[in-house]
């Protein structure tokens, strides 16, 4: 019924086996969309944040999807910006995989400004001492960028392609996307830095709080390093997600494998600048502040040295060596616990920044401070994973996303 | 915001901050006007050669 808008050499499953997998998705989409009209109709009350808690289950939902969207931009850069060109046949993923995750972090934060209708007052009345000013302005501006990426994919569906206003406009943004490509990469280091930075500040925070480069806290170019170290392992972990799915090889090894290398590379380079930080902050940084290491990691019922050790060796050290060899590349279990172990790392980098800050008590007469979020804030946290699934789903079936899958699945 | 905003001050982080935000839109608008207008040229530049 709808095989006019597939696009040419490709097979996909019928309408009917493709309507119930988005039923599917649509219902839990639904309970998330509930939670958000209750957060948006109702309030914040909603949450279960509070004083101790101003940053909380959405904020790390976001930092950590911005982190995996990377892929994105450090693809992208690559591609185009240092003429990776076996990259080609993974980049069109990145970009829907980048489009998914950059409007999920803008619509958990319209559901966490509890006003979206004053949106606009970040841009208008904008508080230039801010860096979330200009995570928001990066952030907004990276997510234009990304749509332009995407549109001329858009255009080559078969229907749209034909049309010729829309064949030309995408050849023509094809043209000139190192422009788009080098801009996105702009915009990405200061949001991706910004969002580190955030924490790097906060002189209150003792958890948190690091020394730097003029107004750079470290956190800012750990941020951006491990967003483009890891989010490009996102891009291959939702692609060969894809492909089970699929049922069939959708980009051929030597390119997952050349965007793996680079990753273990930038991973391994990460994990040894985010020891000298971790090291420089426990034996310098912290003693000046009253404080030891242990202080943050004991006393409370969940906290414990366990997270660091996990965060650094098991999420950052193991993958990094196994992206790195060869032999761990070429062995598939291997390469995948590796690929898996450094997105989990990404994400409790992320937590542990805005969580575990929120959570340590910087006062003498303070206790640690725990949170639970509410159905609510999970629901919404979910909606934007129903969402990605949704619109990678309807990517896979009406767009032209891998340029490999005709010649690795031939049809008879 | 804009330097005729009431808000608006003449010191170096509205400068850099807005600055960075006009650059960056600007060129991205400018890229994609391009592309709109060459599509559009090349378009009607077809059709009056009846190629499609």
């Amino acid at each position: 019924m709808d095989s006019a808008l597939i696009p040419k050499g490709v097979k996909r499953c019928s309408l009917g086996r493709f309507s119930l997998w988005m039923i599917a998705l649509t219902a839990i989409l639904l309970w998330g969309v509930i939670a958000m009209l209750l957060c948006w109709f109702k309030g914040l009350n909603q949450t279960n944040m509070n004083d101790a808690y101003g940053f909380a289950l959405w904020i790390w939902a976001d930092l950590a999807v911005i982190a995996l969207g990377g892929g994105a931009f450090f693809t992208g850069f690559l591609k185009y910006i240092v003429g990776k060109d076996e990259l080609k046949n993974i980049i069109n993923y990145a970009v829907v995989i980048g489009v998914v995750c950059y409007v999920s972090a803008l619509l958990i934060l319209a559901i966490d400004v509890g006003q979206p209708l004053r949106s606009w007052f970040i841009f208008w009345h904008a508080n230039v001492h801010s860096m979330l000013t200009e995570v928001a302005f990066c952030l907004s501006c990276y997510l234009v960028v990304l749509i332009i990426e995407f549109l001329p994919l858009l255009f080559e569906n078969p229907k749209l392609d034909r049309k010729p206003f829309f064949h030309h406009l995408s050849h023509n943004m094809h043209e000139i996307m190192a422009i788009f490509a080098a801009t996105g990469a702009f915009l990405s280091f200061f949001h991706q830095g910004s969002l580190g930075g955030v924490s790097g500040v906060l002189f209150g925070r003792p958890f948190a709080f690091r020394e730097g480069l003029f107004i750079w806290p470290w956190t800012f170019f750990l941020f951006t390093w491990s967003a483009a170290a890891c989010g490009p392992c996102f891009t291959i972990l939702i692609t060969r997600i894809t492909e089970k799915i699929a049922k069939k090889k959708l980009v051929k090894d030597n390119v997952i494998d050349l965007l793996a290398k680079i990753s273990g590379w930038m991973l391994g380079t990460y994990i040894i600048a985010k020891i000298f930080d971790t090291w420089y902050w426990a034996a310098y940084t912290l003693p000046k502040q009253g404080f030891s290491l242990i202080d943050f990691y004991s006393n409370n019922p969940f906290y414990g040295i366990w997270i660091l050790i996990v965060e650094i060796f098991v999420c950052g050290i193991i993958p990094a060596v196994i992206l790195i060899s060869s032999k761990g590349r070429k062995n598939k279990r291997l390469f995948m616990t590796a690929i898996i172990l450094a997105v989990i790392g990404v994400c409790i980098n992320r937590w542990v920044m805005v969580m575990q800050t929120m959570a340590a008590p910087v006062m003498t007469f303070e206790d640690w401070f725990m949170y639970y979020p509410s159905w609510q804030e999970v629901a919404t946290t979910i909606l934007p994973v129903a969402f990605g699934a949704i619109f990678i789903s309807f990517a896979y079936r009406y767009l032209p996303i891998f340029p490999q899958e005709s010649e690795l699945n031939p049809i008879d | 915001m804009f330097p005729f905003c009431f808000e608006w001050v003449w010191d170096m982080s509205h400068i850099v901050f807005m600055g960075g935000l006009w650059y960056a839109l600007g060129i991205v608008g400018a890229g994609l006007t391009y592309c709109i207008v060459k599509a559009a040229k090349e378009s009607s530049d077809n059709h009056s050669n009846g190629d499609h």
